[in-house]
């Protein structure tokens, strides 16, 4: 069914809601590139008076890709919860925008199971930045492992430790500055360069023993494809958090090699570790706006929604963590500064809207239209609109993956601007460890309790 | 020895700067209360200004076949169907098709079927172009006239990426391609050359149907070694008819076996798990 808007003298007919949520879209190369995007700035306008017209159970109705054609469409509507959607069904997206901003913390939670993504994507798209900020402080998720991450007033971090050729010293020497800087409550997780099982079990003997010497409430992971990772706990190793990337829809999951049904093995495999102590999220995902056109996986759908899409795949399996890599996939699909910065506060409110505890990995490319400054300008949104966590990555260089990202100086910033807490039984082992103060501000002496515990 | 209060005099001695020998990682950078020394941020901002200008900087192209014809290569000019900077970034297809013009001039200057096409492209670097083809070249031709293969010109294309080496091929009749391209910079890599081998070109192939020797710069696989691999694969290619994932380079085996393991191990760039078209490499710099 096509849709259409009259702005005066002038029509604009929509083929059908995939055309109206792409025509809708803020502006960005990604969905220029798939031919997507609206062709004027007014077509663009017209489009969102049209989408906050449209009632949330027509969405419902009307799957952005058929239920027989692809297994995440499948898996939004089996698992879609009526009586969560019972208090938005009769509200209109333009309705439900203004519903949001009102809403309390409570209310926000007990809606979550109901919120398809193709519901969030779509109100996310008649939002100003303020609203998606606005309304994702309001939605906090809380995830456990070993430790408590997503209470109201913290920010975590992912001590991001990676080596060109995953060298183990200078894996360890990374990791011991960074925690020395507060780093590594999230998890401390290693992209390696080697995808071997080999290379993966030396990484995650690392991790464990690491964590174990210094008794470290928290949490490792080395992000390698699930089938490794699902091969590495076969055999016996130790591997707390099983990591994928993911995306929105069943082709774009095929092109990463992932199925529904492996990922489901991998989190049964993982539960049955027990390895948590408080808590047993077990999953660790990573997503971006841009990977199913890249893998000519979209179904002329834009990549903001599909992006959405995505955060159901993680909230099936009751994810740790889950962050958008929002400007590492390049220009073509996040032009400049200004997109990458709408894309991350779009991601962020999608995720909590849908219950998914979100952080993002706040990134730039060298042949983006981007620099530090767009990347403090969003770390501060970020900051404002509740983040779960952040990526601590050693000066913001990640010398294997090529790109920049936070900085451990980076998240003392966000909590000095921010007052950001980390999450409580991390802080309480910085300061026994005599690394912070009991108020969580770094003491002088550079880590070197650290060093003293590694020559112990 | 605390990093906090001052980073700059804490001298050898301090157990961070052997920590920070460990990895090219930017770690005991010290601290200006929650932010960096203005030391780092300087630094961080001119090692970004330099990946910037390597990704804006326009091919010179006359230049880079002048350098290559001095070398006593044919050379042709191409451009891709991207006509500014601005369009190659956001449009990735038309870095992968020729421009018309140039399309019916490469038809035009096509002669006899020929074994092997070069083609030079700045790629998402012309820095890397500027200062790593010649070199290349140089250390290649030996090889190239002692094999006897027929050669086209060298086609040197501007605003191309990687594919544009199929269209290229095709028309020249070549039955093997290599594309030497400038790589997506890194922040302390800023001049990284990509080299793309791909047998039977024509529009269509994909990546797992290429061969790559990436990082080919003076601090990364240097230009001697890596037209030696080159010449390898060019090899196993034509004598083999394929490329990619059904070719591996075992091209060190031949050099360990003439006593040079160290030189490898030594200049061998780290496999990237994201090897691909523009994708980046792991960076061998020095701690800088």
């Amino acid at each position: 069914m096509s849709y259409r808007h009259v702005v005066g003298p002038r029509t604009f007919v929509f083929a059908d809601l995939a055309d109206l949520m792409a025509k809708a879209s803020p502006p960005r190369s990604g969905d220029r590139l798939a031919g997507l995007a609206a062709e004027s700035a007014e077509e663009c306008v017209a489009a969102r008076w049209c989408l906050a017209e449209v009632p949330l159970p027509e969405i419902l109705a009307r799957p952005l890709i058929p239920y027989e054609a692809d297994d995440v469409t499948r898996l939004i509507l089996d698992l879609h919860d009526d009586a969560a959607f019972r208090p938005i069904a009769h509200l209109t997206v333009g309705d439900f925008r203004e519903f949001l901003l009102a809403a309390s913390s409570e209310t926000l939670a007990r809606i979550a199971p109901g919120v398809t993504p193709e519901i969030a994507a779509a109100v996310s798209k008649i939002m100003r930045n303020q609203d998606l900020i606005l309304v994702a402080r309001k939605a906090r998720v809380v995830t456990r492992l070993r430790n408590t991450i997503g209470l109201p007033g913290t920010l975590a971090v992912r001590l991001q430790p990676n080596h060109p050729s995953d060298d183990p010293a200078g894996i360890t020497a990374s990791i011991l500055d960074g925690l020395s800087y507060g780093c590594g409550d999230a998890c401390i997780g290693i992209n390696p360069a080697s995808d071997s099982v080999q290379g993966l079990t030396g990484l995650l003997h690392l991790l464990a023993e690491l964590i174990d010497r210094f008794a470290i409430p928290t949490q490792g992971c080395v992000l390698t494809h699930v089938t490794t990772t699902l091969e590495a706990m076969n055999r016996g190793v130790p591997v707390d958090l099983v990591f994928q990337s993911i995306a929105g829809t069943q082709a774009a999951n095929a092109s990463f090699g992932v199925t529904l049904p492996l990922l489901k093995e991998a989190h049964e495999a993982a539960l049955a570790l027990k390895r948590g102590t408080v808590g047993d999220n077990v999953m660790y995902f990573e997503t971006g706006q841009g990977s199913a056109l890249s893998a000519d996986a979209h179904h002329g759908i834009d990549q903001q929604t599909l992006e959405a899409r995505a955060y159901a795949v993680a909230r099936a399996f009751r994810p740790l963590l889950v962050n958008t890599v929002v400007g590492f996939i390049g220009p073509e699909y996040l032009y400049d500064g200004k997109e990458i910065i709408r894309a991350g506060l779009e991601d962020h409110f999608c995720g909590k809207l849908m219950g998914v505890p979100l952080g993002v990995d706040v990134c730039y490319t060298n042949h983006a239209e981007a620099d530090q400054d767009d990347m403090d300008t969003l770390l501060t949104l970020l900051g404002a609109a509740g983040v779960t966590y952040v990526m601590g990555v050693p000066g913001a260089d990640d010398v294997m993956l090529n790109y920049q990202s936070t900085s451990f100086h980076d998240q003392l910033y966000l909590r000095e601007v921010m007052g950001l807490r980390r999450a409580p039984e991390f802080s309480d082992w910085l300061a026994r460890m005599g690394l912070t103060d009991a108020a969580g501000a770094l003491l002088p002496g550079g880590g070197a309790p650290l060093l003293a515990g590694l020559a112990a | 020895m605390s990093r906090d209060e001052d980073p700059a005099a804490a001298g050898a001695a301090d157990p961070w700067r052997r920590l920070a020998a460990l990895t090219p990682a930017r770690i005991a950078l010290g601290r200006a209360g929650s932010g960096l020394p203005t030391r780092e941020v300087l630094r961080f901002g001119l090692a970004h200004a330099q990946a910037r200008d390597a990704v804006h900087a326009p091919l010179d192209a006359d230049d880079v076949r002048a350098g290559i014809a001095a070398l006593g290569f044919e050379t042709l000019a191409a451009a891709s169907a991207a006509p500014d900077r601005a369009t190659y970034l956001r449009r990735p297809d038309l870095g992968r098709r020729l421009d018309a013009a140039c399309a019916a001039a490469l038809a035009a200057a096509a002669r006899d079927p020929v074994d092997l096409a070069l083609v030079v492209a700045d790629g998402l670097s012309a820095r890397a172009v500027h200062e790593g083809a010649v070199p290349l070249l140089r250390a290649l031709k030996p090889a190239l006239a002692g094999s006897g293969w027929h050669l086209a010109p060298v086609v040197v294309a501007t605003q191309g990426r990687v594919a544009l080496g199929d269209a290229v091929g095709a028309l020249l009749k070549a039955r093997a391609v290599a594309v030497l391209i400038g790589e997506r910079p890194g922040l302390s890599s800023p001049d990284s050359l990509g080299i793309y081998l791909t047998f039977d070109p024509r529009p269509g192939r994909t990546d797992a149907e290429r061969n790559c020797l990436s990082n080919v710069r003076a601090a990364g696989l240097k230009p001697e070694l890596a037209a030696f691999k080159l010449h390898w694969l060019i090899d196993q290619a034509l004598t083999r008819r394929l490329t990619g994932v059904g070719l591996k380079d075992e091209s060190d085996r031949l050099l360990a076996g003439a006593g040079a393991t160290s030189l490898i191990e030594g200049l061998h760039p780290t496999p990237s798990p994201s090897a691909g078209e523009g994708t980046p490499l792991p960076d061998e710099a020095e701690p800088s």
